[in-house]
């Protein structure tokens, strides 16, 4: 079962560095996305995938009785969920103004904050 | 689990995280109430700093602490572990903060309070103190991400074309990095099964060639080079910091690059060691390029911020340096270095500020005459300039002559003469500043700059920064104290483990 996991992993992998080599800013919000689905599955899987019963201790017991899953990856894969779609959400808005103000989504054509026709100091007075 | 109530100093350890937090969430709830937000923000920094201080004279006395959240026994519950280093780099990062807002008092306009700058201030500490304190790596990954979105806040605060530009970059370089960060803590969550990171520094030395520690070694050094803007990854940096006001720059400039240095120096000396010892040709070359690369980009500058910009990057690189030697001289001139970093390239910023606020401009062809105009300002800029450099008596010196020993008792002649030939080139660069701005006369027919009178305000904050790195520079001693204590703490993390376990592992 963690080998098909591992595939799947890479290919997820594959196809968001593919997208986010590229010029637009779309396509590169499509690449982070992604990679960020990429990383949630790739923790589970490292979790070790398992049928097990939830990991619910019963009534006057300390430890669980019989093996349980593991409820660690989840959490952590929660976490970075929350945390993912949050950024993600942020990066839209802030590439839809990029859109607005520059005019363009290509990042060749962002050169607002670094100009290229930027000059040298001036060299004495 | 932990039975009793929690004791005094565990609430300590935690205060420079839970201040910040508690700050921001109040500050959020009265953000119609401008007025109030300086005064309170100042009030909790000054607080953080306090407890910061605290923190630090008591692991320095007694070793590192630790507390564990709601208790939970390590390594089950997160863990926040203090030694010298975290505690040392905390405390600066909080007195640089808390210059940086009394700076800021008169430099954010209303609409900035109202969008927010001082609960974003209040967050970004938040992340910044938590990353320095916490025990646990996923946890550290978390205090990453909320001072990256707190910093996203600050960055587009004002929403102007630049701006927008810089943050696009900004924000989606910094989060593949932390995203890579996630992956290298889901693979060492699925090699070693805990995530504490005095756990993680005990089982890295024993589970041996039965793991890939070289692939999560290497992972971890991508994602926080990428962080602390190391060559090949530093493009991100001169392409943001220079686009928001100066105040943000000179919070970015001196936080949150040494951030990622602080995480490196955490994962690779005191976890992977031994990984860390064969990586340690490729981070020497990296800690060269980034070096000259700063050093020469800042030479190519008309704009005070995006010299200081590529400054930042030159000063990542000497850190860097330290971390690729790993002799107990090399870190802790590395973390020495760190301290200085922090206050000189705040302080540089505050520079650029002032002497726009006097000269009209950031622009080195349009800035003239400031000798004359403000004999103040040449002074603390002279000094500023031979603290970046590198110069007596600043503070960059003692750092440096450091690591050029520490280098050249193995032989590194590449990363001692790297660092020296970057001191060269940065003072050529911060020279070339002064030359220009207060040297030269007053360039004529010019009308369209707008000068003014410095706030004093702007000018305390940045006495305080300049007075801080003199002290470091002239008395040297207590500081380098606590970087070989520092220094120490992570080359044998026995105490650190001892910390977090009093009664050994698997116990």
């Amino acid at each position: 079962m963690e080998a098909v996991f591992a595939i799947l992993v890479g290919l997820f992998f594959a196809a968001s560095i593919y997208l986010m080599l590229s010029r637009h800013i779309i396509r590169i919000l499509l690449g982070v996305v992604l990679f960020g689905n990429a990383v949630n599955l790739l923790i589970f899987t490292n979790g070790r995938i398992m049928r097990e019963v939830p990991p619910i201790i019963a009534e006057g017991l300390d430890v669980p009785a019989g093996a349980v899953a593991n409820p660690l990856p989840q959490a952590l894969i929660l976490t970075a969920i929350v945390i993912s779609f949050s950024f993600f959400a942020f990066l839209l808005v802030l590439a839809y103004r990029a859109y607005q103000e520059i005019g363009t989504d290509d990042t060749d054509g962002m050169r607002v904050a670094e100009p290229a026709d930027d000059g040298l100091p001036p060299m004495g007075y | 689990m932990i039975a009793g109530p929690i004791a005094a100093a565990d609430w300590l350890v935690i205060a420079p995280v839970l201040l910040p937090i508690v700050a921001g969430a109040v500050l959020l709830m009265i953000r119609h109430n401008v007025r109030w937000h300086a005064l309170l923000a100042l009030v909790v920094l000054a607080a953080m700093a306090g407890t910061n201080g605290l923190l630090l004279r008591m692991v320095l006395d007694k070793g590192p602490v630790s507390m564990t959240m709601g208790s939970w026994l390590p390594p089950f519950g997160i863990s926040f572990t203090v030694d010298a280093l975290g505690a040392a780099f905390s405390l600066t990062a909080s007195i640089v903060a808390l210059v940086c807002c009394a700076y800021s008092v008169r430099d954010v306009d209303a609409t900035g309070r109202r969008y927010g700058f001082y609960p974003f201030l209040m967050l970004m500490m938040a992340g910044v103190s938590g990353a320095f304190l916490t025990g646990d790596m996923f946890n550290l990954y978390v205090w990453f991400e909320v001072f990256l979105i707190s910093s996203f806040g600050l960055l587009i605060l004002g929403s102007e074309k630049a701006q927008i530009d810089g943050a696009t970059k900004y924000a989606i370089l910094n989060l593949v990095g932390t995203t890579l960060f996630l992956i290298a803590t889901g693979y060492l969550y699925g090699t070693f099964g805990t995530l504490n990171m005095a756990d993680l520094a005990t089982k890295a030395g024993q589970i041996g060639e039965a793991a890939p520690l070289m692939t999560l070694a290497t992972l971890y050094l991508l994602a926080f080079s990428m962080k602390a803007a190391a060559f090949p990854l530093n493009f991100w940096l001169p392409a943001s910091y220079h686009t928001p006001p100066v105040i943000t720059g000179a919070l970015f400039g001196g936080l949150l690059t040494k951030v990622g240095i602080y995480a490196l120096l955490r994962t690779l000396v005191m976890i992977f060691a031994a990984e860390r010892l064969v990586l340690a040709g490729v981070i020497g070359w990296v800690a060269v390029a980034t070096m000259l690369i700063g050093a020469l980009g800042a030479l190519a500058q008309s704009d005070i911020r995006r010299i200081a910009g590529f400054l930042v990057i030159s000063g990542v690189g000497i850190m860097l340096a330290g971390i690729a030697l790993g002799s107990s001289g090399g870190l802790s001139g590395a973390i020495f270095y760190a301290l200085h970093s922090m206050l000189a390239l705040s302080a540089l910023y505050l520079l650029g500020g002032l002497m726009r606020q006097r000269g009209g401009s950031f622009s080195l062809h349009r800035l003239s005459g400031l000798y004359g105009a403000s004999p103040i300002l040449a002074g603390l800029a002279f000094i500023v300039s031979l603290a970046v450099a590198g110069l007596p008596p600043g503070s960059g010196l003692w750092p440096k002559v450091m690591l050029v020993r520490a280098a050249l008792d193995v032989g590194a002649w590449q990363i001692a003469a790297a660092i020296l030939l970057s001191g060269f080139l940065a003072t050529i660069a911060l020279g070339r500043v002064f030359i220009l701005a207060f040297w030269r006369v007053e360039v004529s027919g010019d009308q369209t700059t707008t000068a003014g009178a410095l706030s004093a305000l702007g000018c305390t904050a940045l006495v305080v920064l300049v007075l801080a790195m003199l002290a470091m520079g002239i008395a040297p001693e207590p500081f380098i104290r606590i970087a070989t204590t520092a220094a120490s703490g992570l080359l044998d993390a026995s105490a650190y483990v001892h910390a977090v376990f009093p009664a050994g592992i698997g116990s």
